[in-house]
């Protein structure tokens, strides 16, 4: 643009450049450095942040352990299921007419707060079987009442029943109820992603394929998913950050005890209630690590979409 | 839309001259999905039943509450209740939080749109060295998970503030416990996702309105405020609506920056409640609830924007 | 009001030239048209005397005022773009007042001005309505409406007309032309086609490549085209060329095209005296080919024998697709014409309108005395 002088764009970028820097960039700075020293700041320690989530030396206060396989079982049980239902869902209500209604009543729960989430499902979860719904329902049926939130045995399933008494250590009872609540908040989010792709397939696509003999799972199996697999990619990528990221959820529903604190709430502790800002820190750049990777992947695909558009 | 076409044509299909062969057939097609409908109502309810829950029990009395479930409600005779409102809102904090939430979150969302377009104004529309890799490195910034940023912000706080109490809304004038101090953190971890929204939106205007304002004689400022700003208010209204929601629904950055209960936010004060009133529902119950009545309102008036906004952001965490 | 003149400007991209030393004083009152293929540089011309681009080297004045570094927005110069660039949030009216709001113009005068350019261009009845609700011509109107209001120094339009379907692109022209009598402002117009060129234009600049290959009237460039891309440039359909060495003693000179030969009116031949032997290119427009069942008069007519290969009627006249010995060639004959596909057909080349071009430089050959 002729006229115009060489800083005038750094003047419009002036106040986002400021608060990028002092609320991300030196915090990621300083957060590296800090986990490179003591509980205070005070003194240089090397990695020993790092050994200390590595080698989990106190694991009633602070199980580093415990703390990150729960992520991991986040990320996988909870991407997959409210993808799995997301899908189910989407397919369902893309042959009715009441669609949007019943996209609707799944979608709410995305509005609330994490915070008022738990609170309706651990009012959902309450132990005794007068109040609470769940166990309502299960007694109702026979059942025996669950403490939910405190039960940290592996469910009774016929993979228990099989041999093995006892499953792979994350998998209790409380973490699965809590990543029920996370399924049934972010399934909407998939629903409405995947009702938007689904749109995307024409109904002459299909119908030529009804010409040419296939039946409906054919139907599924051969033209809906491979279509409708860059969508499926997003919103599992976008899921599996927010497993990563996950905190308010479990902070509000258990506050990290009875073995359900991931990353995130085990950081907020260590940083903020033990007061150690050397294993805080660490844990933080744990965290960094992990998102990095799937962060790229979705901005790359973010920007293919962009240019391919 | 397209199903429902294709179901007229359906039950058209058989000769008019035959109602029966009409009737009988919509009645098949109906049996036949049958499950179907069963299955996606089914779900639909399940998905429902919580939050109803919620919505029964905040109405009834604490007795009730206390010993027998919410879907008992209904029986004769109604015994609903709104004590539990005027319970949380006066004595558990609730109206205090409730205006709290409102002042955290409207600044934050226009000060965010408002710093986010500039910057894409002119990643859009201005030429300078570097403009590219400022742009993925701005955007490169939603790779940081918050958490990671609060122990030094709140360093940097506790240096920085002044021991001047903010006058009308109470807290400090800045830093910890302040509300000038929780907008500007708010919209620092909002640009990331909003500059990049707004950069694609405003990129995607005819470059010939832009120029076209120049000649008539507009300057920059001219060309963003009365061009640019008004033909992306859809986008605007969706970068708003999911800002809003964010800072709204936000409990972690209160939690860390605000000390100061006359400050606390609706979602940090009913995690405080949750705490101390661990199965104390009727207040908890109520308490949500109130938290959920503004961004219900938006759900069901904003839907489109709303859905967009979310989708727009759900990268965001 | 006021000249414009481009003062040996040149513009690169990167390294990419756009433009090559283009040199042109357009008179202050003057309706200039810029044309040539997409991609010559015609665009960017414009966009550099608006202010859109920077120039790389040269000076562009608009009066006596060099421009090179004023802002677009201080240049006092209208644009009607291709798009139109109507701003689709404002009324027609806002449009219009778009411009002279930005300038502080009283709100009576703003009034008076859109009130009267909306009589001119018969749109007074949108002024309410948002863009969208318009067709495709009264949004070329409204775009025209909103640079006469502003009464710029000149008027710059690029491509206005290509969004239009064909009726309308004739009946504008005409209106173009009579608004550029009636307000009396200097006119640069970008187009691509040759027609509106010829149409509308005072001058016409033909660009090729980023170089200006001839400037003149229009009667100039059709009658006197400088080198062979003007000479098919202009004119439509295109005129032919056929590969042609010269041949014969200097009172009696050939043109031998491969198929035929054709004999060089005496009063064209000195200019090819100089081309004995070697060879040229020989330029004849298709209305300058006739059936020889109706010749016309006052021509110089040599006959030349060919097979129809496709036959175009167009009403008053006929497009003959020609084929001799492979050598393909258009002529434009009377309607009543006995052509048929396949068949022969005697045709007449009046080469008194004959164009001859050297095969190397391309540049044309004069044949008569230039006026």
């Amino acid at each position: 643009m002729i006229g115009r002088r060489w800083w005038a764009p750094w003047l419009w970028l002036a106040p986002a450049i400021t608060l990028l820097s002092v609320f991300l960039i030196y915090p990621v700075v300083d957060t590296l450095r800090r986990s490179l020293l003591n509980a205070d700041s005070t003194r240089f320690v090397g990695f020993d942040n790092y050994k200390f989530i590595i080698d989990n030396p106190v694991p009633l206060l602070s199980n580093t352990h415990s703390a990150i396989l729960n992520n991991v079982l986040w990320l996988v049980l909870f991407t997959s299921f409210a993808v799995g239902v997301g899908l189910g869902i989407a397919l369902l209500a893309s042959r009715v007419r009441y669609e949007a209604v019943a996209k609707s009543a799944i979608f709410i729960p995305m509005a609330v707060s994490f915070v008022a989430a738990s609170v309706i499902w651990r009012f959902m979860y309450v132990f005794d079987p007068h109040i609470g719904t769940i166990n309502a329902f299960i007694t109702h049926f026979g059942g025996h009442s669950t403490a939910w939130i405190q039960n940290t045995n592996a469910p009774q399933t016929w993979l228990t029943s099989l041999g093995p008494t006892t499953l792979p250590d994350p998998i209790q009872i409380n973490n699965l109820a809590l990543i029920i609540v996370g399924v049934w908040v972010w399934t909407g989010f998939a629903v409405v992603v995947l009702s938007a792709g689904l749109r995307a397939i024409s109904s002459e696509m299909l119908q030529a394929a009804r010409v040419d003999g296939a039946n409906e799972w054919q139907i599924f199996r051969r033209i809906i998913i491979p279509v409708l697999s860059p969508t499926i990619a997003v919103v599992a990528t976008t899921l599996v950050i927010q497993a990563l990221k996950l905190f308010d959820l479990v902070w509000v529903m258990t506050g990290g005890k009875f073995k359900t604190d991931v990353i995130a709430t085990l950081f907020f502790r260590e940083a903020f209630l033990i007061q150690d800002f050397g294993v805080g820190s660490a844990l933080a750049i744990v965290l960094l690590l992990a998102v990095v990777p799937v962060m790229v992947v979705s901005i790359r695909r973010f920007q293919f979409q962009e240019e391919t558009r | 839309m397209e199903e429902s076409a294709r179901g007229r044509i359906a039950t058209r299909l058989p000769s008019p001259a035959d109602p029966a062969a009409v009737l009988g057939g919509g009645l098949k097609r109906l049996f036949i999905r049958l499950p179907l409908h069963i299955v996606l109502i089914g779900l639909a309810i399940i998905w429902s039943i919580p939050t109803i829950a919620l919505l029964v029990s905040s109405f009834r009395t604490p007795q009730d509450i206390a010993s027998n479930g919410w879907w008992n409600a209904f029986r004769l005779p109604l015994n609903f209740t709104t004590a539990n409102y005027e319970n949380v809102l006066q004595q558990h904090g609730m109206g205090r939080a409730f205006i709290n939430s409102l002042i955290i979150s409207v600044p934050a969302t226009l000060l965010v749109i408002l710093i986010a377009a500039l910057a894409a104004y002119a990643f859009s529309w201005m030429r300078f060295p570097g403009r590219n890799a400022l742009f993925l490195v701005m955007v490169g910034m939603l790779v940081v998970p918050l958490q990671m940023t609060l122990i030094p912000v709140l360093r940097l706080y506790v240096r920085l503030t002044p021991n001047v109490d903010m006058p009308i809304l109470g807290g400090n004038l800045f830093g910890v416990s302040s509300f000038a101090g929780i907008w500007l953190a708010h919209t620092a971890y909002g640009l990331p996702l909003a500059v990049y929204l707004l950069r694609n939106f405003f990129g995607s205007l005819p470059k010939d309105l832009i120029e076209s304002a120049y000649l008539d004689g507009a300057s920059d400022l001219g060309v963003f405020f009365r061009i640019v700003l008004p033909l992306s208010v859809p986008a605007l209204g969706a970068l708003a609506i999911f800002q809003f929601l964010w800072v709204w629904n936000d409990l972690l950055v209160a939690l860390t920056l605000l000390g100061d209960p006359r400050l606390y936010p609706m979602t940090v004060n009913i995690t405080t409640l949750v705490s101390s009133f661990g199965s104390n529902y009727q207040v908890l119950t109520a308490a949500a609830f109130v938290s959920m009545v503004v961004p219900l309102i938006i759900f069901f008036a904003l839907q489109r924007y709303f859905v967009q906004g979310l989708l727009a952001g759900a990268v965001k965490g | 009001m006021a000249s414009v003149t481009f003062d040996h400007v040149t513009k690169r991209f990167d390294e990419t030239p756009a433009i090559t030393d283009l040199d042109l004083e357009i008179a202050d009152r003057e309706f200039l048209v810029l044309v040539g293929p997409s991609g010559c540089g015609k665009s960017t011309a414009l966009r550099m005397l608006a202010g859109l681009e920077t120039v790389t080297r040269g000076k562009i004045y608009i009066g006596d005022r060099l421009v090179n570094d004023v802002p677009a927005k201080d240049r006092d110069l209208a644009m009607v773009f291709q798009s139109y660039a109507l701003y689709p949030h404002m009324s027609v009216y806002d449009n219009m007042a778009f411009g002279l709001k930005l300038r502080k113009v009283k709100k009576e005068e703003i009034r008076r001005r859109v009130t009267e350019a909306a009589r001119t261009l018969d749109i007074e009845e949108l002024l309410k309505r948002k863009p969208r609700q318009l067709s495709g011509g009264q949004r070329q109107r409204v775009a025209v409406g909103r640079a006469i209001v502003r009464e710029p120094r000149a008027f710059l339009f690029d491509e206005p007309l290509s969004n239009l379907d064909a009726k309308l692109r004739v009946q504008t022209r005409a209106e173009l032309s009579k608004l550029h009598e009636r307000i009396g402002t200097t006119f640069i117009y970008v187009t691509h086609d040759q027609t509106e060129a010829m149409t509308m234009a005072d001058r016409i600049a033909v660009l090729r490549d980023g170089i200006i290959q001839q400037v003149g009237r229009p009667q100039e460039l059709y009658e006197h085209p400088d080198n062979i891309f003007v000479a098919g440039f202009i004119g439509s359909p295109a005129m032919n060329f056929f590969d042609a060495t010269v041949r014969g003693e200097p009172e009696s000179l050939q043109l031998d095209t491969g198929p035929f030969h054709l004999p060089i009116p005496r009063e064209k031949a000195a200019g090819l005296l100089p081309y004995r032997g070697k060879k040229v290119v020989l330029g004849v427009r298709p209305e300058s080919i006739h059936d020889s069942d109706f010749p016309r008069s006052g021509v110089i007519p040599v006959q030349v024998q060919a097979a129809v290969d496709v036959l175009e009627l167009m009403g008053n006249e006929v497009f003959l697709h020609l084929l001799s010995d492979g050598v393909s060639f258009l002529a434009r004959v009377d309607s009543r014409t006995k052509a048929k596909p396949g068949r022969k057909i005697q045709v007449l080349f009046d080469l008194g309108e004959m164009h001859a071009f050297d095969a190397d430089t391309q540049q044309a050959i004069p044949l008569d005395k230039p006026f």
